[in-house]
């Protein structure tokens, strides 16, 4: 179920929510295993959100926008809500300058954040040992 | 070790200090293949290391190199990128020059326009590339290939 995607990030289901992410390292070829990869698990875990974490990602330049965008659209299309958390500062200040607004794609500063936009809340851990075998 | 330390010693005695005992000496990179591509944006964004650029002047040129060098394995069937550290009046700068062989672009200000594509991107590659660097120069006619030169200094 988590094994690691032809990206190289697993894909992790968290109840109706799919969390992964991107690495540095993204050539064409695995955009697009990527792409078939997410929406084909989107459909079969009925997910209603995906988290993309792109916290490693040194760089967008326009072929990673563009996977970025189609991803966030052809998740739309399957009934699924896509936040894509994490760009760094120096990330977001290129790519206003090289000209892309990522129209469509929408944000949050972190996962965690990214998360709570998609319906996950915080909740207090349990008291220790509160799961503990207390037969003996 | 010896090498290493004369090699400081000669950037020291230069016009300004690149980071001691990394080479300055242009290099020559193949764009053949998508490995290519990942290992330009490294060794680009090595360079700008060594040419002490900040992490956001860092971003930029590594991000144009990665157009570029796309544009010359895409639309120009593979080409070369050459990476050289010119100075101007001590200030280090990055420079890249990326050649292809291939068609060439006939309508220059039409690929130059944002949202212009004739390939699978986002048409923003060339227009883009020469906003995130100071200097642009591209060089190209139909069916003489294309060699497009980029520069950017550090911000001293």
């Amino acid at each position: 179920m988590s094994s690691a995607s032809s990206n190289g990030v697993p894909i992790l289901r968290l109840g109706d929510v799919l969390v992964t992410g991107l690495l540095n390292e993204l050539d064409d070829k695995s955009a697009i295993a990527f792409t078939e990869e997410l929406t084909a698990r989107i459909t079969t875990d009925r997910a209603r959100g995906v988290l993309i974490d792109i916290s490693r990602l040194e760089i967008i330049d326009s072929f990673v926008a563009r996977t970025l965008m189609e991803l966030t659209t052809m998740a739309r299309l399957l009934g699924a809500r896509v936040i894509v958390a994490g760009m760094r500062p120096p990330v977001a200040i290129t790519l206003v300058e090289l000209g892309l607004q990522l129209t469509g794609v929408e944000t949050a500063l972190n996962a965690e954040q990214g998360m709570t936009a998609l319906g996950w809340h915080r909740v207090p851990a349990p008291p220790e040992g509160v799961m503990r075998d207390t037969s003996q | 070790m010896t090498q290493a330390s004369d090699v400081g010693t000669a950037a020291r005695g230069g016009a300004h200090v690149y980071e001691e005992g990394c080479p300055t000496t242009p290099t020559v990179h193949e764009v053949r293949s998508e490995e290519d591509l990942l290992a330009v944006r490294h060794a680009v964004r090595a360079a700008t290391l060594r040419a002490g650029f900040s992490i956001v002047d860092q971003t930029r040129v590594v991000t144009a190199a990665s157009e570029l060098a796309r544009n010359a394995y895409v639309h120009g069937g593979g080409g070369t990128v050459t990476i050289e550290f010119p100075d101007r009046n001590g200030t280090p700068g990055l420079r890249l020059t990326v050649r292809d062989d291939g068609p060439g672009i006939p309508d220059l200000s039409a690929a130059l326009t944002d949202g212009f594509t004739t390939g699978a991107g986002l048409g923003h590659g060339l227009g883009g590339a020469r906003r995130l660097m100071d200097e642009f120069e591209i060089d190209t006619a139909a069916g003489q290939g294309t060699t497009v030169t980029v520069t950017r200094w550090a911000v001293r």
